[in-house]
């Protein structure tokens, strides 16, 4: 194979159909900005999960002296014994990963802490406070088990699931995150019909060439290499105009004008990058390519 | 180097009984048609519009298949012949239209290193090979001519040149002289003659009565898809 042909006829095909190539390049760099940004959506609500799965926990309060008789399971303050049961319980319980105690001196502290200035925290006493067990579980969705295990015991007050406050952020996130993903994969079905209406386009002002191509006797693999690596190039670009799109993106508009203003979101770092920006680059290519052979197998009648 | 058939076969194209109806249409543009034509021949193919002149060239050329009956060319049955061995049973066959067809962005010279570039040849092939065959067709010193530079006849030498560059064992002429005058036509048909005369077989599709009289070479003519002549040495019209 001659690669000074192909490079030559390359660039004259690159030449001669420049605004075409430029259509490609844009359309391509939009689906994968779209698709990028997708990902990158997917990862940050990935991170988030995370973040706050790692914080939750369900809390089993216990009887202290106030709640006797208010509820069913409080006959009289929480005992040796009965701490010791709801314990042994607890740890016994699948996907229970961690079990800490605190006692009410150390609720009041915490309490103070938090509260620290108000009215609440001025009034309120250590024996306003319970004895509670903080129970980790390895998977949030699977609260309702601890409930079930220790809810009837005597000296159980209450049992607070934590991950149900969260649940409607933790539904906005997943609602982002599918959107994201289904939005990046429109792009890119119509990014692949615009390349291939491209392709075909440049393949049917060829076809003088082509014809007399085959005529003479050049293999299908001469014939298409030029229009296959025209558009892995154009693809190319277009792969690393997204990319540099959504790197400038993270680095002026994220890191220094959304973050620093919503504390409360923990963005993603760099990392989710490195694998991002070379599947974006390959997708572009592989995009590219498969449209072309398709236009040619269609339309050149190899 | 000249691609010659098989050893102890001289039959460079047979046609075995063959018929080929296009589809959506009633009357079969070739009718049950065999023949054969050896090695070095020089044949003529007339016949009026319709007659299946154009369908016949096609079949050489595995452009079209055949509805029944077998093609074969250079020993090999062109209806087994697998897509991927297309392109090189394309070269053993050189190629002349009545409108020239070449490439109007490039020079003489790159047209006709064009067939020797798209199936591979070596850059220090064709820089040796262009110019001979240039000179043979008569069109030495002019290789940096663009094709609309040139007069009809001369288009048709590049064309020539081309179609045999590549020294190849068959050429077909479709109507080669249709756009030229008769002066220009005679060149032209010397050339198709000295070319034959090298060992290449040619096949030769046309209207031009004159040069059918006066080459007396076998005459192959059509009648709406059916083979009614063929005679070597043979004139246009019948003889009375």
């Amino acid at each position: 194979m001659r690669v000074q042909y192909v490079l030559q006829e390359i660039g004259q095909g690159l030449r001669r159909n420049l605004t075409m190539v430029i259509a490609v390049i844009v359309s391509t760099a939009v689906a994968l900005v779209m698709l990028g940004s997708g990902l990158l959506m997917w990862q940050q609500t990935l991170h988030m999960q995370d973040y706050w799965y790692g914080k939750v926990e369900v809390s089993v309060f216990m009887c202290n002296q106030e709640e006797v008789g208010r509820y069913p399971n409080c006959q009289t303050a929480i005992t040796d014994a009965q701490k010791q049961t709801i314990h042994d319980t607890l740890v016994r319980t699948p996907h229970v990963q961690t079990v800490t105690y605190e006692n009410q001196l150390q609720a009041f502290q915490h309490y103070q802490q938090m509260e620290a200035g108000s009215a609440l925290a001025q009034d309120s006493t250590v024996n306003d406070m319970q004895d509670s067990f903080r129970v980790k579980l390895d998977n949030p969705n699977d609260a309702q088990i601890v409930e079930g295990a220790v809810n009837g015991l005597p000296g159980v007050q209450s049992v607070q699931d934590e991950q149900q406050l969260l649940k409607p952020l933790f539904t906005f996130i997943h609602i982002a995150e599918y959107t994201a993903v289904s939005v990046a994969a429109i792009m890119l079905v119509l990014a692949f019909l615009l390349i291939f209406n491209t392709v075909r386009l440049s393949a049917f002002s060829r076809r003088r060439e082509t014809g007399i191509m085959r005529l003479v006797g050049a293999s299908n693999f001469y014939i298409q290499m030029p229009f296959l690596l025209e558009g892995a190039v154009a693809g190319l670009a277009g792969g690393v105009v997204a990319s540099v799109i959504l790197v400038g993106v993270k680095a002026f508009f994220i890191n220094h004008v959304v973050a620093p203003h919503l504390t409360s979101v923990q963005f993603i770092g760099w990392s989710p990058f490195a694998w991002i920006v070379p599947s974006l680059l390959i997708v572009g290519v592989l995009m590219s390519v498969l449209a072309s052979a398709f236009t040619l197998r269609k339309y050149l009648r190899v | 180097m000249s691609r010659l058939p098989p050893d102890g076969d001289a039959t460079v194209i047979r046609f075995e009984n063959v018929s080929k109806t296009y589809p959506n249409q009633a009357r079969p543009a070739l009718r049950e048609m065999s023949l054969e034509i050896e090695r070095g021949e020089f044949v003529f193919v007339i016949g009026s519009s319709g007659s299946g002149k154009s369908t016949f060239m096609r079949l050489i050329l595995r452009e079209e298949r055949p509805s029944t009956g077998r093609v074969v060319v250079a020993g090999k049955d062109l209806n087994k012949l697998s897509n991927w061995k297309l392109p090189h049973h394309r070269r053993l066959i050189g190629t002349v239209f009545q409108d020239f067809r070449l490439l109007p962005n490039k020079t003489v010279y790159q047209n006709v290193a064009f067939a020797l570039e798209v199936i591979g040849r070596p850059k220090g092939q064709i820089v040796k090979v262009v110019p001979e065959v240039l000179e043979l067709v008569g069109l030495a010193g002019k290789e940096e001519r663009m094709p609309n530079e040139l007069s009809g006849g001369e288009q048709q030498r590049v064309a020539v040149a081309r179609a045999f560059v590549n020294r190849p064992m068959i050429l077909i002429a479709d109507e080669p002289t249709g756009n030229l005058d008769p002066e220009t036509s005679v060149g032209i048909m010397k050339l198709l003659d000295r070319i034959n005369r090298t060992g290449t077989t040619v096949v030769m599709v046309t209207h031009d009565q004159a040069i059918v009289n006066q080459m007396r070479k076998r005459v192959l003519e059509l009648d709406q898809g059916t083979l009614v002549r063929d005679q070597a040495r043979g004139v246009y019209g019948y003889v009375r």
